[in-house]
């Protein structure tokens, strides 16, 4: 075993010193270099047996499947700039956001593929911290990366890299999460501080020269889904506030129940840090995105159930009731300002811009 | 948050709604028909739409959305000047991020990145100088605009660049002015405002004199107001208690950052490089003299008008788009013809459709828009 250990130290060597430590188109052509990259680094970071056999494609044990089992398929690209912040890196990013996809659906996350798009040029140090980093996150996530796909593109052509991940899932018989099952009567929660994700992105940019501690809050979240799933029997849907933030996800939610919905903003969370960074930046801590929320809904009386669900469980921290479900004009998402006052909350046209003055 | 929560007590808001609700039924007018209240500022606008202001108030109170939106006043012709130089070759062209979206004629400065111009958002014209050093090949124009708040910055990094004797920065300006603007806004013939509230971050520069002949020569109260909450609501009750005493006079409400005498090397920076321009044309209001600066002589170099050829051409307003009657109060934005149908923030054809702080713009994103588009149907 450790003669093997070796021998692949040396390979990981030889490869680092014959590419100068960069990659290079050679990586991607599915020549010897290739195959060096893959054997050497790629497989052997990622370390899981059924990638291993570098086959074509992985082949799964269903186990036994319960009647009425599904499966659940989801497939998500990544090409966060900059692809390592605080919180978090692309490569767990990727990891999670499909775990999650999964995840929000009730479907238990069960195998994962993972393509990746690399610019010439690209540090194979830098590739192999991501790789580690998203090893890091599906060992986490209890989940093996088993298949996956490397291509290299002329400098230029992509931002550094790009991941592309599938995952792949399994949704116990009758179990039915979605804005179909919402009623007029329930109620709004989230499981944590809204924002982290996006504003730690958007410090780590640097463009505005921001000195402020705001650390993503990218996490696999089938845990806490499992665990909400099994104490409280009354919930209906659940969503993964990303891309658009908490806003956009609450939008859709009132759309795809065909019901309006109410927002005390006095008890949404939102760190201080992020809040501030929005105040600077002249942008809506609403809009920004999660990486390890759940933004859900739960019929009113399993409300003391979920609270105590919520407060069993360390990923749940600062989570809680910030609104209702009620009959109204479909689709339509009031906010109580904390200020006293009521406006419309929509999903955003385009991207959140800074305002001049 | 320290230095925020402050300023958006819910306790203090209902005080203050109180207190503009007692003095209400002590103005007669209020009795004929609401008071017009006019918030120069976009930053005003903006925070009364996203704190839900309007709808604390009482209804003999309307709050009319102003032209201090600087993204929102840039005519379609000087949007085409924009991506005309971003299109140049060898042309690194600067701007702040919500002009990005306004409309051209053919096309936003968005559209022209995506065909393929240079085209990077700055948060300073110090960032847009910071590229021209780092790329001495290429042509860096910086894409000034904004009232007096931000005139201050465009001067001085002018200033910076002339003192390092970078060649390849220039402005395009695009600056304006308020007080012409608020002048020609109380000459039109339909104005029926009854106040204003002042702006705040202008006023930091230029301080409170300038106002003063809206009391007296036009009589109506002025109170230069903070962006928070309750800053707006104290302003808000401050005008009244002016117009119930009948004594106009220009206010400061913020007193934390508006000093009656302005800052004054802010002003002194503005003074040794613009020069007012006889004329300015605004999107919706027309020519207004004197209301726009330009690049003095001694910084012609720095001045993009001058280093490149511009096409300047005038274009007019789409000629449904009623922006104009909306800037000056005369319309609410969903009374205009085109509010929602022809004209929304995906698809803007006036300018007030364009910017978060222009009120269409706000009202479509915060607004009752159901109700209205149910109304008109």
């Amino acid at each position: 075993m450790s003669e093997h250990r070796d021998l692949l130290a040396e390979r990981r060597r030889r490869l680092f010193e014959v590419a100068a430590g960069r990659v290079t188109l050679a990586h991607g052509s599915g020549g010897k270099a290739m195959h060096e990259l893959l054997e050497a680094l790629v497989v052997p970071t990622l370390g899981d047996a059924e990638l291993a056999r570098m086959d074509d494609q992985a082949r799964l044990d269903p186990g036994t499947l319960e009647a009425g089992a599904r499966l659940a398929l989801t497939t998500d690209g990544f090409v966060v700039q900059p692809p390592v912040f605080p919180g978090g890196d692309i490569g767990r990013l990727a990891v999670c956001g499909t775990v999650n996809d999964l995840a929000v659906g009730g479907a238990e996350p069960r195998a994962l593929a993972l393509a990746l798009v690399l610019e010439e040029g690209l540090e194979l140090a830098f590739l192999e911290r991501i790789l580690t980093s998203a090893r890091a996150a599906a060992e986490e996530a209890g989940i093996a990366i088993v298949a996956g796909d490397t291509k290299v593109v002329p400098r230029g052509a992509c931002d550094g890299l790009f991941v592309t991940t599938t995952g792949i899932g399994l949704l116990a018989p009758g179990c039915d999460l979605g804005p179909h099952r919402i009623r007029p009567g329930d109620r709004l929660f989230v499981s944590g501080p809204l924002g982290d994700h996006g504003a730690a992105v958007m410090v780590a940019r640097g463009d505005m020269a921001l000195e402020v501690e705001v650390r993503s809050d990218c996490a696999p979240l089938w845990d806490l889904v499992r665990h909400l799933r099994a104490e409280v029997p009354g919930l209906r849907c659940l969503r993964d506030p990303t891309r658009g933030g908490f806003a956009t996800t609450v939008v859709e939610l009132a759309r795809g129940s065909g019901l309006a919905f109410e927002i005390e903003e006095a008890a949404l969370p939102v760190r201080d840090e992020v809040r501030g960074v929005c105040e600077i930046l002249g942008l809506d801590p609403l809009y920004l995105a999660c990486e390890g929320r759940l933004v859900g809904v739960v019929a009113e009386e399993d409300v003391p159930r979920l609270e105590a669900a919520l407060s069993a469980h360390p990923q749940a921290a600062g989570g809680g009731l910030v609104g209702r479900v009620v009959e109204g004009r479909p689709g339509r998402v009031v906010m109580k300002t904390a200020f006293g006052g009521r406006r419309i909350v929509d999903m955003l046209i385009g991207d959140q811009l800074p305002r001049i003055c | 948050m320290k230095y925020v929560d402050e300023f958006r007590d819910p306790e203090r808001a209902r005080r203050l709604v109180a207190a503009i609700e007692g003095l209400v039924a002590d103005i007669p007018t209020c009795r004929e028909r609401p008071l017009y209240i006019m918030e120069v500022c976009g930053g005003h606008t903006h925070a009364i739409f996203k704190f839900g202001i309007e709808g604390m108030l009482p209804e003999e109170i309307e709050l009319v959305h102003g032209p201090g939106c600087p993204v929102c006043v840039l005519p379609m012709g000087r949007v085409d000047d924009c991506v005309a130089l971003a299109e140049t070759p060898g042309v690194i062209f600067t701007t702040f991020g919500d002009a990005m979206r306004v409309p051209g004629s053919r096309k936003s400065l968005l559209q022209a990145k995506a065909e393929g111009a240079d085209v990077r958002m700055v948060y300073s014209p110090l960032d847009a100088l910071a590229i021209a050093r780092r790329h001495p090949d290429r042509e860096v124009v910086f894409f000034g605009l904004g009232f007096e708040t931000t005139m201050p910055a465009t001067a001085l990094t002018i200033l910076q660049a002339e003192r390092e004797g970078i060649r390849n920065f220039s402005v395009f300006c695009n600056h304006i002015t308020i007080i012409p603007t608020i002048k020609a806004i109380l000459d039109s013939p339909d104005m029926q405002l009854d106040g204003f509230l002042g702006p705040g971050h202008v006023s930091a520069v230029i301080g409170t004199r300038p106002y003063r002949f809206i009391p007296e020569v036009y009589r109506r109260p002025v109170v230069i107001a903070g962006f928070e909450p309750l800053d707006i609501l104290h302003a808000l009750w401050r005008v009244l208690v002016q117009i119930r005493d009948g004594r106009p006079f220009v206010e400061n409400q913020y007193r934390r950052v508006v000093r009656e005498e302005g800052n004054p090397s802010a002003l002194a920076a503005i003074e040794r490089v613009f020069e007012l321009r006889e004329f300015f044309e605004w999107r919706g209001l027309g020519s207004i003299d004197h209301s726009g600066v330009r690049i003095r002589d001694a910084y012609a170099r720095f001045d993009a008008e001058r280093r490149f050829s511009i096409p300047a051409l005038k274009i007019a307003d789409p000629r449904s788009c009623q922006c104009g009657e909306v800037l000056k109060g005369v319309l609410k934005p969903w009374q205009c013809k085109v509010f929602g149908t022809a004209c929304t923030p995906e698809t803007p054809l006036g300018a007030l459709m364009v910017s978060s702080e222009g009120a269409c713009a706000a009202w479509y994103q915060y607004g009752d828009l159901d109700r209205v588009m149910e109304a008109r149907a």
